[in-house]
């Protein structure tokens, strides 16, 4: 047992890179599309609410794996030149995805920041775009900590397919290693399980994190 | 830019792929049931007071709920039967269900547990009053009242579900996204087969998700326990 893992563990460290870059690479995306889509639902422009809507409907109706296949195989077909750049159709399934279900969290806490605060805003002469940076925002924001903390484990999880799209990423390099040698494979995928959960653990205790904080100093 | 689209191939394509809808629909439901047995083994391990059975039941499910499905079913399809003295070798329509419903089964299983804390605390007393055995407590006082406000949110579940089933392609069971990919190579036409398995997709989730909406909107003014919900708002997938 330790044999293997001596043999194992390296094998994989190859791949940490990858999945770490994608990994952050979709979390920063994922909160840039969910802020702007969140903002888009909530504008007064219906045509900017109803186009947003059909993104939102169109990413969470699908599933990921799906998405990103289609990214991957399907857009540079349809227009003959296209993302054969692995590590950005990684990135942006993951995050379109994410994003559109990260949006609804926005939109859903912008919404529910109580109405006076819009009406004393009004009273208080700022103008919509004040009122959504100074009142509104910051109060919706911290509402949103506890889910943005769960969909961060979220990402990291879905990072795990890009292996699917022949992206080198640790499960690509166990994948390989099971191939040649079936004998390892409960070694393999334990060890990858554990490397999935040790990265996950900050973002536990980060989200936790998030609970407290928009808990705090608020009456319920 | 050209467009390179092609409606025949769609039309052919189509029949083809939707031969796969009742596997992936089957597998979807027997992972959904098997989800919905299991939370319930959840439920009532975190609720054994013994502290270090608490601590561990309480980080197998963290583990279990924080890594990625996909490695979870290479590790039952690949590694499992190769696990000296208790490794079996399973199919991999089973291995689907087994690595998908154990998954799911900790969020279910949180779920539920929201459902259980939302009874009155009344309902306990006024049950050990009447001398109910434990038995009777669960079956007919609380998991009565438990279990019908969570019906949205397991019927959200069961939406995620669907949309996560298709990872199961990737240890050889056949729905709708395997037999996209066997007509897209074969002849070269990845674009209009995937097309179609996110149409289906859409067409599927979508309407099931504006009626699971409307149901928890009814639910909601129904039982009232809208303190109670939101708070196992936060398992999402």
């Amino acid at each position: 047992m330790i044999n293997a893992l001596i043999e194992v563990f390296p094998v994989l460290m190859k791949g940490i890179n990858i999945t770490i870059t994608v990994f952050i690479l979709s979390a920063i995306f994922s909160y840039l599309f969910a802020f702007i889509a969140g903002l888009c639902r909530v504008s007064n422009n219906k045509y900017v609410r109803g186009s947003t809507s059909v993104y939102v409907e169109i990413f969470r109706g699908t599933s990921l794996i799906v998405q990103l296949f289609w990214l991957y195989y399907a857009i540079p077909m349809l227009f003959d030149v296209g993302i054969d750049n692995r590590l950005m159709a990684g990135v942006l399934a993951i995050s379109l995805n994410y994003g559109a279900y990260m949006s609804e969290i926005v939109r859903g806490s912008i919404l529910a920041v109580d109405k006076g605060q819009t009406e004393a805003s009004i009273a208080l002469n700022l103008s919509r775009a004040q009122r959504m940076r100074i009142v509104i925002f910051p109060q919706a924001l911290r509402m949103m900590l506890p889910e943005f903390g769960n969909y961060l484990i979220q990402i990291l999880k879905a990072t795990s397919l890009v292996s699917l799209i022949g992206m080198t990423d640790i499960l690509y390099h166990g994948n390989i290693l099971r191939s040649t040698n079936l004998s390892a494979a409960p070694t393999v995928y334990l060890l990858l399980l554990v490397f999935y959960f040790i990265m996950a653990l900050p973002l536990i205790f980060l989200t936790r994190k998030g609970e407290q904080i928009s808990k705090r100093g608020v009456a319920s | 830019m050209d467009i390179n689209w092609k409606w025949d191939m769609f039309f052919e394509a189509f029949p083809y792929i939707l031969q796969g809808l009742g596997v992936t629909v089957g597998l979807t439901f027997a992972c959904f049931l098997f989800a919905l047995i299991f939370g319930f083994v959840w439920v009532f391990l975190r609720r054994i007071k013994f502290k270090p059975v608490n601590w561990l039941v309480t980080w197998v499910m963290e583990f279990i709920r924080s890594t990625p499905p996909l490695i979870q079913l290479f590790f039952i399809y690949y590694a499992w039967p190769m696990v000296p003295g208790i490794g079996v070798s399973l199919s991999s329509f089973e291995s689907a269900i087994l690595g998908l419903g154990i998954h799911f089964s900790t969020y279910i299983g949180e779920v539920y547990r929201s459902g259980i804390e939302g009874v009155d605390k009344g309902q306990w007393e006024a049950s050990t009053a009447l001398n109910f055995s434990t038995r009777q407590k669960w079956t007919k006082i609380i998991l009565p009242q438990a279990i019908p406000p969570t019906i949205p949110m397991l019927g959200n579940y069961l939406i995620i579900m669907f949309k996560e089933v298709p990872l199961a392609s990737t240890i050889g069971v056949v729905g709708i996204l395997a037999l996209a990919e066997t007509y897209g190579t074969d002849n070269f036409r990845m674009l209009e087969s995937y097309t179609i398995v996110a149409l289906i997709f859409l067409v599927l989730s979508y309407p099931s998700a504006i009626l699971i909406n409307k149901l928890e909107k009814k639910m909601n003014r129904r039982f009232n326990k809208k303190a109670a919900l939101q708070e196992s708002k936060g398992a999402v997938v």
